[in-house]
Formats: C-alpha cells, structure tokens, sequence
C-alpha cells in the first residue's frame, strides 16, 4: 500500500490493547468473588462512606454550631467522598496509578469473557460504551419518573399531591438528573463506542481513564441521589447560591455529585480529544472525518474546557457550606454573582456539550438514508467549531435581569443572537443532503427528522430569550422551561434514540423491532409537542418555573400538557418494552450493514473483533460516497480486497 | 441536453416551495401582527410593556416564516423525494451533490444578516426603553431624566413627590421568603404590603433581598428585576393606564417561591398622593421601628443566608442598616 503514509506504522504496533491476559501472577487476578467488579466496588463505597462519615463527626463534631444545628456538612462531605474513593478503589480504578505510585510494574485489568464484564473495569470502548448505554438509560428513567411526578402536582393549583418540601427536591433532582445524564447521553454510549470505529482506530488513546469516565458517572448518579435521604436541595439544577448557602445536607449531595460528575465529564473529553486527534487510521485526514467525529470533537473540547469551571465553582460551595468560607455569603466579602457567572460559564457550553453530539448523529444518519452525500461538509464541520467556541461567550445572558452591568447586556444579546449563525448551517447541511434524495422513511431517519422540527422550535425561541426587551416577559417564567426541553430534549434526545437504533444493531447483532420502534416514534413525537407547545402559552401568560402553585386560569393548560407528559411517558415505555424485546425476548440477528451504510464502523466484521479492525485500515475517502458513479474504494483493509464505497452492501471484506 | 432539464427540474422545486413558502408566510405574519399582536402579553399597561409587546409580535414576524420555510422545505421532500414513491428517480451523488457555492453562500448570508439586524434592533429598543423595564444594576446607564436625581434625593430626609410634577417616583421593592414588601422614600420611608402606583410617571423601582436571590416580577408593567441580598438592582417603567397588575417572584427562592405573589395598583396621581399620605401616617408607628431607608440591608439574626457567624454572633463589621434590629419581639 503506497497511499498515504502520513501515519506512522507505530500507530497499528502500540494499538494493542486491551492489554492481553499476563502471566496470571498478579494480585488482581484472583478466582471468583474476590475479584474486583461492580459488587466489590458497592461494598468499599459503603465501607468508605460510614469511614468517611465517622472521620468527619471525629474532626468537627464538637464544634457548636453543628452540635447545635445536628447537621455536620463537613461529616457529609467526607463520606461521600470516602464513599466515591471507596467505589472506585472497589472497581479496581485506583489499582494502575497506586501501583505506579509506589513504583512497582502495574498489573493489567482482566479480561473477563461474558455479561460480567459489563461490571468490571474494562479496557475496551465497546464494552464501556455499552455500559453507558445501560447508564444513561438509568439516569433517564429515574429522571423521567420525577418528571412525571412534577406534572402531577401541577394538575391542580390547589389539591396537592405533594407537600411543597417533597415538590421542590423532586424538580431539583429532576434538573439535575436530567442535566448530568445529557451530559453524557450520545458521548457517553455512541462516542464510546463509535469514535475508534469510525476513525479506524483499535482502542482509545487512553483505556483506563475512558473506563474511569464511566465508573465515575456511575458514583455520581449514587452521589446526587443521596440527596434524598439527607433531605433533598432546594435550588434547582441551577444551585443559586445564598439559597445554596441556606439549603440543608442534601446540597453537599448536589455540590459533590457535579464535581464528581464533573471528573468524569473532564476524562471523558480528554480522552477522546486526544484519541481524535492522535489515533486516526492512515489516511484519516481532516476532511475525511466522519462529520459524528467532528461533532463529538467538538463536545469534546468544550467538557474539557467548561466542566473544570464548575467543579471549582461545586468546591467553593463546598467550603462555604463546610470550611465557613464566604465565596458566596454577601455579607462577608462574596458575592452571589459569583457562583451565577461561575455556573452559567459552565452552564453555557453545557448545553452545546447537549446539542452537538445530535447534529453530528443527525449528519451521519442522513446520508445514509438518502442515498445522497452529505451536504457542504466542510460548512458542518465548520458550524460545529463555531457553535463550541462561541458558545463561551453567551453566559450572561442568563443573567439579564439579575442586575449585571447593564452595558454588557447588547453584547451578550449580540453573541447570543450571532451562535444561531453556525447552528443553521446544521440546517443548511440537513436540507441540502434531503434535496432530490430518494428518503428511506426507518425509524433513525425518521428520529432525524424529528430533531430538525423539534430543534427549529427550540432554536427560534431561543432568539426570543436572547433579546433584552422580550426577555423580561419570558425570562424565569415556562418560556424558557419550554425552549430548552425543545432543545435538549426535542434535539438531543430524538438524536440518541435515532443513533440507538441506527447503531444497536452494530453493537449487540441485534436488530431493533420496527413495528414497536415506529409506535415509539410517533408517540413520541406526537406527544412531545403536546406536551411542551402549550408551556410556551403558559409562559407567556406569566406562570414562572419551579412553582409548587400557580394561577387558576392556567390549569386548562397544565392539565393538557400533564396529561399528554404521562403520555409521553408511556411512550418511554414502548421503548424500553422495544428494547427489551429487540435485545433480549425475541432477538432477531442483525445482517452485518443493515441500513446499507458506508461508514468505517459498519465495515469491520460483525460481531466486531476484539481489537476492532484485523488490520489497521488505510482510509482512501470520506464516507459519503452514496449514489456516486465510479466512487473511489472507502479504505484499504489490507487483506488484499478493497471495499468499494459503491457497493450497496458494504459488507466487511473479511 | 439532459443538464438542461435537470436545470429545469431544479428550478422548478425551488419555485414551487418557494411560491407555497411566501403564500403561507405572509398569510401567517399577518394573521398574528392584525389577530394576535394586540393580544401579546404583557399588554399596554406601561411604557415598557408596549414597547416589549411590539418587539415580541415583531420577532415573530421574523420567526414565523423562518419556521414556515424550514417546515415546507421538510413537508416537501417527504412528498416529493420519499423512496415509496415510484417516479422517484435514482438519486445523483458526487461533487454537485456535496456543495452548491450559491446556496452556500447565500444561505450564510442571508442569516447573518437577519440575525445582525435582530440584535440591532434589540439593542435600539433595551436603549430607548430605558433598559426595557429590566434589572440594570445599581448603576444604570440608561435612565430617563429626573431619575437620577430622584435616586439621589430618595436617600435624603427631604425627598418628595407631588402630582402632576412629572418627578421620578422611587419605590423600593424588598424581597425575602416569601413576600414582597414596597417602601416609598418620598413619603416618609413607610413600607406597605401593597404596589400602588400613580399612573402617567416614571416609576423606579429599587430591588433588594433580605436573604436569597428572588425576582421582582411585575407581569402587567413587564418589569423584572433580580432581588439580590445587598445589591440595589433599578428598574424603570412608565405607568399609561389604571388598573390592576400582579406581582410573581420568577427566581426560585425555596419551598413557597410558587406563593411569593401580590396583586399591585395603577390609580389616579391624587389617589395615589391620598392613598400614601395616610398610609403614611397610619404606619408611623411601625416606620419608627424600621431601619432609616437605604439601598440595601443586611438582615437581622434571623436572616436566612447571612450575617451569621459560626458562633451565632451577627457580622460585626457591617456599616449598612440591620433590617429589623429594631422591630419589637414578636
């Protein structure tokens, strides 16, 4: 192979890995329940928790306020940081670095065959994003349920269901469930799993911190739910600070849970900015990329950038509440300004780091069913770079009527208003590919088109929050509530389930039902927007968010958007029942490239080898070359054949 | 030959979406600006209402055909190109298909400018507006005149307001859970539970919290402004029509933030002068009791998020009024 040598061998010689089974000397190797997994971990978190709690009682026990208040933040904070230790000590994160640490040879992790390596400390993408994929399942049930609760209360203004102490965590927790599972939603599973696949690599640049990512969200999961027991936080997933002061032990719960969320989210990004950009097969250029890659690049860049924001800002809440600090406490030197600025900084790219992701899945799926390239490539690729690096300059728009400097206020409504330029050459890119296509109407395809409905919404109401004078109306109020369901949710979320059943049959050998997959659908969209087009009107008509009570010539329209939320929540239902049917009941085999796809990941052989790609292919094209007439071959797998991107079947050379 | 009907056929699907695309927009655009414009939240109650209403109904005669134009576009090629079809021919891949230097470029161009256009305007309207009846801090930079100087009085023992003066009035809004209260420095610093307020003046409304953040949400006047502890945060609005308004709290602040509501008054200017002469007089009792009027306070012992040190003494450097040291026990 002459092509494109611009990679150096070394890449396919050092991409080993997982490293295989060594010698079965080491100390982590042991038979059975000894060894490390998911049930150890539970333990040591447990053990970790009542150590770090009794810890923290010893040191500040005696102190009179918290004698006095029978609430010690600081015995709190250390058990649940003991308890993540724990866990991760019981996983087996810790065993590399403390080996190296005290300079001895680190053992490898085991590779265990069958489920129980989805509960160990794996070293492979695929089987990390799988449990991803189970992870953020779990994080989106839960948070579902609560929000199915909240519509509940808010069927009537005045027959409660809940006390307003119970409603206020159950929307706390729901935001902030919500918020840390779409962190991680499609970088999480399909990033994963897909990014080594798509760019011809054989594992990540950096296994163990990729399975570390994981782990860790897992802790934080535990970590933000036991807000509960203590209580529950009543600041919304915003964590407004002199309520945040005020607030009891759960905050400790909702502080701690972002950090460690926030480690994750940090590993995550690093790892696969450095995998994208160091682990590319030969002949992987930049105008090569898959444009799911570039996205994901792109979100990659901004988890590393923004989230260390945040978890500074979750530890000075921390001391406040445990050291006395006054980070945020007015009255002694700091300002509530702080933490706002601090969270909205963070919380700004957090919502691209929600958003990129389904316009990379959006532009990868298209092509594939319209039988047509993708449209202006390099404009997409260039929408997304624009959107990360613009999205650190909106932050204050959150802030528009919290008394900021009201100078800064035309600035930030400028850049505000200057992102939705990169966000429509999405559209640019999604309605050049669909223009004289031949559209196969599956259920990924249709989910595609549901985002570009759903986001337009979002994206549109967004240039109403943006500018100052409307702004005062919908600010605070079910507006925006509305807005940003319409994006993360209508985007986002249409965007995972489109690469769920896009990819699931790559990733299990199974297919999705269509049947079932296409009653998900339309319930899903359907209800959808019933539920949160009528928030717009009953946030215009001056119903604020987060409100254990409201006005009662709203309740018509709450009841509607309560009822059609239930449905909706049905709809979860079908998809999981589809998913357990698909996955597990009556599994049907999956050809090896169903959607007739020509992306790298659906070239390799099915099911996928355990170092991905026999050979490390050398890439020849970019994968868009659908409908082309003497098309050149996608890759060189160097077993003699080439894959023609023409060919309709695309099935792997092997 | 054949490259001139493919050029055909393209301008043909082009003008098609394009003629439906204008029908329904303009349609659209008028249906709201003639039908629901006049309706738009918040009404005509102040200045700053109207001028918000107008920039909202104007906004969706921006977003109304952008959604229209993404939508047809949508509805069309599922018709036209949906592979169940049978006349749908085999589609064209390659370079023509990968990028189209006109659409491109136009398509880039035409959003910029719309969006540039959008935050000039937004810009025009918050200055004009005096800051559209939003939250300015404590040192706004876009005030109507005499407020300053009103401001500035407010804080002096011989501040006042008269009718048909056309004098700024200040009106103090404090927040905490889970009330509202309004303290009037032209009549003597009294503190009411009620927003009354004269019609045809510029009101200025200064916003401050006692313990956590909360917001000062006048629905009718469209005024919102972040109550925040030991910030003065100002907003204006004009006052055009009489009646009622309600008061919400839109920053979440705790358990009963979703009962943090008032109802407030537009009245007369002499009921209003007669409505805050008495009041004046009937508190005279209690206005002794509070803290001499300023921007902010820090609040009592009792406060929420502040003025505690751990050994439960209050911060003893504060130079500014304790809110409520001096209130009777109850």
């Amino acid at each position: 192979m002459t092509i494109s040598a611009e990679r150096p061998t070394e890449v396919a010689a050092s991409s080993v890995s997982p490293p295989a089974q060594s010698g079965g000397t080491s100390w982590t190797q042991r038979p059975g329940w000894l060894s490390q997994h998911a049930g150890t971990a539970i333990i040591l978190a447990i053990l970790g928790y009542l150590l770090g709690h009794w810890m923290g009682n010893a040191i500040s026990g005696n102190y009179d306020y918290i004698a006095n208040s029978g609430q010690n933040a600081i015995a709190d904070t250390f058990g649940l940081s003991f308890g993540v230790l724990g866990w991760l000590l019981g996983i087996g994160a810790l065993n590399y670095p403390l080996a190296k640490l005290v300079g001895k040879e680190a053992a490898h992790e085991e590779t265990v065959e069958g489920w129980s390596k989805y509960f160990r400390y794996s070293l492979d993408h695929k089987v990390v994003g799988l449990q991803y994929v189970v992870g953020v399942l779990l994080f989106m049930f839960t948070g579902g349920l609560l929000a199915m609760a909240i519509r509940t209360e808010l069927l009537s203004p005045t027959t409660h269901v809940f006390s307003p102490d119970t409603y206020i965590k159950i929307v706390s927790e729901h935001g902030t469930i919500m918020m840390m599972m779409a962190t991680s939603i499609i970088v999480g599973p399909l990033g994963n799993y897909l990014v080594p696949l798509m760019i011809g690599a054989r594992r990540m640049a950096f296994p163990r911190i990729e399975a570390f990512s994981f782990w860790i969200f897992v802790a934080g999961y535990g970590v933000i739910f036991s807000a509960l027991p203590y209580g529950g936080f009543p600041t919304g997933w915003t964590g407004y600070a002199p309520l945040q002061t005020q607030a009891g032990p759960g905050m400790v719960s909702y502080l701690l849970g972002f950090a460690v969320i926030g480690m994750g989210m940090m590993a995550a990004g690093f790892n696969i900015a450095v995998t994208i950009i160091n682990y590319r097969a030969p002949g992987m250029t930049w105008s090569r990329v898959p444009i799911f890659v570039w996205s994901i690049l792109a979100t990659a860049a901004l988890l590393t950038l923004a989230t260390p924001v945040l978890f500074a800002g979750g530890l000075f809440g921390l001391l406040d509440k445990t050291a006395q600090t006054a980070f945020y406490v007015t009255e002694h030197g700091g300002s509530s300004y702080l933490w706002q600025n601090l969270f909205w900084f963070f919380g700004h790219p957090e919502v691209y780091i929600m958003a990129l992701p389904g316009f990379g899945i959006v532009g990868e799926i298209m092509p594939v069913f319209t039988r047509k390239p993708l449209f202006a490539y390099k404009v997409a690729a260039a929408g997304m770079i624009g959107v990360a690096l613009l999205s650190f300059f909106v932050w204050q728009h959150h802030l528009f009527q919290s008394g900021i400097n009201p100078d800064m206020r035309p600035l930030f409504m400028l850049t505000t208003e200057l992102i939705s330029i990169p966000t429509g050459f999405i559209y640019l890119v999604g309605m050049g590919t669909l223009y004289k296509a031949k559209i196969r109407f599956e259920v990924p395809m249709l989910f595609c088109m549901a985002l570009f409905f759903n986001f337009l919404i979002g994206g549109v109401t967004g240039v109403f929050l943006s500018d100052v004078p409307v702004n005062v109306t919908v600010h605070g109020g079910f507006f925006v509530l509305s807005h940003f369901h319409y994006t993360i949710m209508g985007g986002l979320l249409f965007a995972f389930m489109a690469g769920l059943y896009f990819w699931l049959p790559k990733m299990t050998g199974k297919m999705m039902n269509k049947k079932l997959g296409l009653v998900h659908f339309w319930t899903m969209f359907v209800f959808f927007n019933l539920t949160f087009f009528p928030m717009f009107v009953i946030g215009l008509l001056g119903q604020p968010r987060r409100v254990f009570t409201y006005a009662k010539n709203l309740q018509g329209l709450n009841d509607f958007s309560s009822m059609m939320a239930f449905c909706l929540g049905l709809s979860f239902l079908i998809f999981f029942a589809n998913l357990m049917w698909s996955m597990f009941i009556s599994p049907v085999k999956a050809p090896a490239n169903p959607w007739e796809s020509l992306g790298l990941e659906w070239q390799t052989a099915s099911p996928i080898p355990a170092h991905n790609f026999e050979r490390i292919p050398v890439i020849l094209t970019d994968p868009y070359h659908y409908s082309e007439v003497g098309a050149p071959a996608l890759a060189d797998f160097g077993d003699g054949g080439l894959v023609s991107s023409n060919s309709t079947t695309g099935s792997s050379p092997a | 030959m054949s490259s001139e009907n493919s050029m055909k056929n393209e301008t043909n699907h082009l003008r098609k979406m394009t003629t439906i695309w204008v029908i329904l927009s303009l349609a659209a655009d008028l249906l709201f600006w003639f039908w629901v414009g006049p309706h738009v939240p918040p009404g005509t109650m102040t200045s700053t209402a109207k001028s918000n209403q107008f920039d909202f109904t104007f906004l969706v005669l921006f977003a109304l055909p952008v959604l229209i134009g993404v939508w047809v576009y949508l509805g069309y090629a599922i018709v036209t190109w949906s592979a169940k079809r049978d006349n749908v021919p085999e589609p064209i891949g390659g370079e023509v298909a990968r990028s189209n230097r006109k659409a491109q470029v136009s398509w880039i161009t035409i959003t910029s400018i719309v969006v540039l256009f959008l935050a000039g305007f937004g810009t025009v309207a918050v200055i004009n507006d005096h800051g559209s009846g939003g939250g300015e801090g404590p040192n706004p930079i876009w005030n109507p005149g005499g407020a300053s100087k009103a401001e500035a009085a407010a804080l002096t023992s011989n501040a006042s307001w008269s009718p048909n003066s056309n004098q700024v009035l200040p009106v103090q809004v404090i927040a905490q859970q889970w009330k509202f209260t309004y303290r009037y420095p032209t009549f003597g610093g009294f503190e009411s539970s009620e927003l009354i307020l004269p019609v045809g003046t510029t009101v200025a409304f200064n916003v401050t919290s006692l313990d956590v953040i909360h917001s000062f949400w006048a629905y009718q006047l469209s005024v919102k402004a972040d109550a925040n502890p030991q910030v003065n945060d100002v907003a204006y609005t004009d006052t055009k029509q009489l009646g009622n308004f309600t008061v919400r709290c839109s920053e979440l602040c705790g358990l009963w933030h979703g009962s943090m509501f008032n109802y407030g008054k537009v009245v007369s200017q002499s009921d209003f002068m007669n409505w805050a002469k008495t009041t004046e007089s009937a508190n005279a009792a209690n206005t002794a009791n509070l803290p001499p009027f300023a921007w902010t306070y820090v609040p009592d012992a009792n406060g929420a998020a502040g003025g505690y040190y751990p050994d439960g003494t209050v911060t003893p450097y504060s130079t500014v009024e304790v809110y409520g040291s001096k209130q009777p026990a109850s």
